[in-house]
């Protein structure tokens, strides 16, 4: 009999932060366990207390380099409620939005055509030479040249509102420091012609992806589960700045609906495992077992209920309807589903740009004072939850985060299982291509595990392969 | 000419790329344009292309001296592996997509603190600074 083993993969690759994938084979060569690990850890949520309620909003975006813009907007809007503003002036909001707008499409953007599309274009099992954004360029290059140019129009979208590309100030708590000239929103609207046609192109291009890989895409780690994200009041229509919670089980039914975000500690319970960093949120009423989420681009697909955009809401009626009155489940469909958010995007860009509200004068709300201030927002990956109290001293005494990533953090660890399983079990070999395709699950999240954990840096995954005795045979250190 | 400073201001040393595009875009040294950002990615590629040459100027770890200055070209070996690339990525996408290919040099300045998340430079990597600034003056104004 065969001495049973462990693959590591370790770093993953083509995603943000560090994570390693763990996975036992028993005597028989089966899928014993799987498990995707964060092995970093920073505590930011105890490295900003102590911080002045005003520097907040910009502190938090060392949180990330990627997707900063998220963090500096959830924690505005958690410091809004301490300033006692829970509304802003029209041009404030309009500012935020367009910013957060910028920064969805800039994100899936690179997400989807440098990050996602080596393993879309060549296969997962390609050789690991041709799977990178360099091959693709060859290939593609206009394809290439249109992803670099859409997401240097969302990085001006967000230098025009933020101050700056990367770590900006643009949101106050209260309100927003700067308006848009008509010089700059002139700028803009002479392109967004060009950058609608590109995102038509681009979800054209993730649908017949999808469609034409419908046996993969259905079977590849698709399993059924509960959805949550914010939705807007009232309508129920996608919102991805400000709305109320919604949760969906994977029947469709509702678990909750328009809920005030405030109350998330109701129905979240953030639960500790002994061999990652992540927490794994549950809704508390189903129980830890079975409570489960997931977050991001397709779980809004499923929880809202139109999109307010013409072009995007068609797009996103094509992306349900191959699953009749039921949910999409196909992790695989995450990457038509952000295609469908920057046509979103774009859309409410251009409809923004058409305010005369930008160039309104009135930034800053003021009110009374409070002590606590919670801001959610639904960043590129998924919700994402800022949570604050604040002392007679405008110092942070309370910070608990909880961001995409870790929401979905029980859904990557079942697609890790759900493709080790399929890939690796009964193997007599383990090859490069098998344990790319447990890369592929992890990456159709577009995790960030640096957010998840808090730390700073890049995120390699590692792959280990362990024999039943705890010996490793086999490791992989994909960080190139 | 193009330089590009880059690296975390939040974790001490690691400025250093950007604390010297600060001073030479203060300068306002004439045919000189400079972009300062935490690292280097796809969006560098187009202003890339659209240099003659360029300077990507990065802190560095574990050198005896206070800056290294080589030339890089373009390759692909510095694989996408995350957001972030290396400069010979960068001019890698700028031939390929653009069909530029700009002289190029990387600019490393030494520091030595890099473990805190805070901000400011050791006094090391200050005086590291002066030197590689001064050097990188001459350079610009002898091969204009």
């Amino acid at each position: 009999m065969a001495e049973p083993r462990l693959i590591e993969i370790s770093p993953v690759t083509r995603v943000e932060g560090h994570g390693k994938v763990t996975i036992h084979l028993d005597a028989e060569g089966q899928v014993d366990e799987a498990r995707l690990h964060i092995v970093e850890f920073r505590g930011f949520e105890r490295f900003i207390r102590g911080r002045l309620l005003w520097e907040v909003p910009v502190i938090v975006q060392r949180l990330c380099g990627i997707c900063p813009v998220s963090h500096h907007l959830a924690a505005a809007k958690a410091m809004d409620q301490i300033v006692g503003v829970d509304e802003l002036p029209p041009t404030a909001e309009k500012m935020r939005r367009l910013m957060h707008y910028g920064q969805v499409m800039q994100s899936h953007v690179l997400h989807f055509f440098h990050l996602a599309a080596p393993d879309l274009l060549f296969g997962f099992g390609a050789p690991a030479d041709r799977r990178n954004i360099f091959e693709v360029l060859r290939q593609e290059p206009e394809l290439g040249r249109r992803a670099i140019l859409m997401r240097k129009f969302g990085q001006e979208i967000i230098e025009a509102t933020a101050g700056k590309k990367v770590h900006g100030t643009g949101a106050i708590p209260g309100g927003i420091n700067r308006n848009l000239s008509l010089e700059t929103r002139d700028g803009f609207l002479a392109r967004i012609d060009e950058m609608q046609d590109w995102a038509l192109d681009a979800v054209a291009l993730a649908r017949d992806y999808t469609m034409s890989h419908a046996t993969l895409v259905d079977s590849f780690a698709a399993f059924p589960s509960s959805y949550m994200s914010l939705v807007r009041g009232g309508d129920g229509a996608l919102d991805l700045y400000h709305g109320n919670l919604r949760a969906l089980d994977a029947s469709g039914s509702t678990i909750f609906d328009q809920l005030d975000y405030t109350r998330y500690m109701d129905v979240l319970v953030e639960d500790v495992r002994p061999w990652s960093y992540m927490k794994f949120p549950y809704i508390r009423d189903i129980g830890a077992q079975t409570g489960w989420y997931r977050v991001g681009p397709l779980a809004r697909m499923n929880t809202v209920g139109f999109i307010d955009t013409p072009l995007a809401n068609a797009a996103r009626t094509e992306l349900l309807a191959g699953d009749g009155e039921g949910l999409n489940h196909a992790i695989l469909g995450n990457h038509w589903a952000r295609m469908v958010e920057v046509l979103h995007c774009v859309e409410k860009i251009r409809e923004l740009l058409h305010d005369p509200d930008l160039q309104g004068t009135d930034l800053k709300a003021t009110g009374e004072r409070r002590q606590s201030g919670i801001g959610v927002i639904e960043a590129p990956r998924g919700n994402l939850i800022h949570h604050y109290e604040v002392d007679e001293n405008d110092q942070v005494t309370y910070c608990n985060l909880i961001v995409s990533t870790t929401h979905n953090n029980e859904g990557l660890n079942r697609a890790v299982r759900d493709v080790a399983v399929k890939q690796l079990s009964g193997q007599a070999q383990i090859t490069e291509g098998m344990l790319n395709h447990i890369e592929v699950a992890i990456r159709a999240y577009d995790p960030c595990l640096s957010c998840a954990t808090h730390a700073l840096g890049q995120m390699p995954l590692q792959v280990e392969l362990y024999d039943a005795g705890g010996g490793l045979l086999d490791a992989r250190n994909t960080s190139g | 000419m193009l330089l590009i400073g880059y690296g975390n201001p939040g974790r001490g040393d690691d400025g250093l790329g950007q604390a010297l595009a600060a001073r030479i875009e203060a300068a306002c040294l004439p045919g000189v344009q400079v972009l300062a950002d935490y690292q280097l990615t796809v969006d560098h590629a187009p202003p890339v292309a659209a240099a003659d040459r360029v300077v990507f100027a990065d802190a560095l770890m574990k050198s005896d001296a206070p800056f290294e200055f080589d030339p890089v070209t373009a390759r692909d070996t510095g694989d996408l592996t995350s957001h972030s690339l290396r400069p010979g990525a960068v001019l890698s996408l700028a031939e390929t997509l653009f069909g530029a290919t700009p002289r190029a040099w990387v600019l490393g300045i030494t520091g030595t603190g890099f473990g805190e998340v805070k901000e400011g430079l050791s006094p090391d990597a200050l005086g590291n600074l002066d030197r590689a600034e001064g050097f990188i003056r001459k350079w610009i104004v002898n091969t204009a």
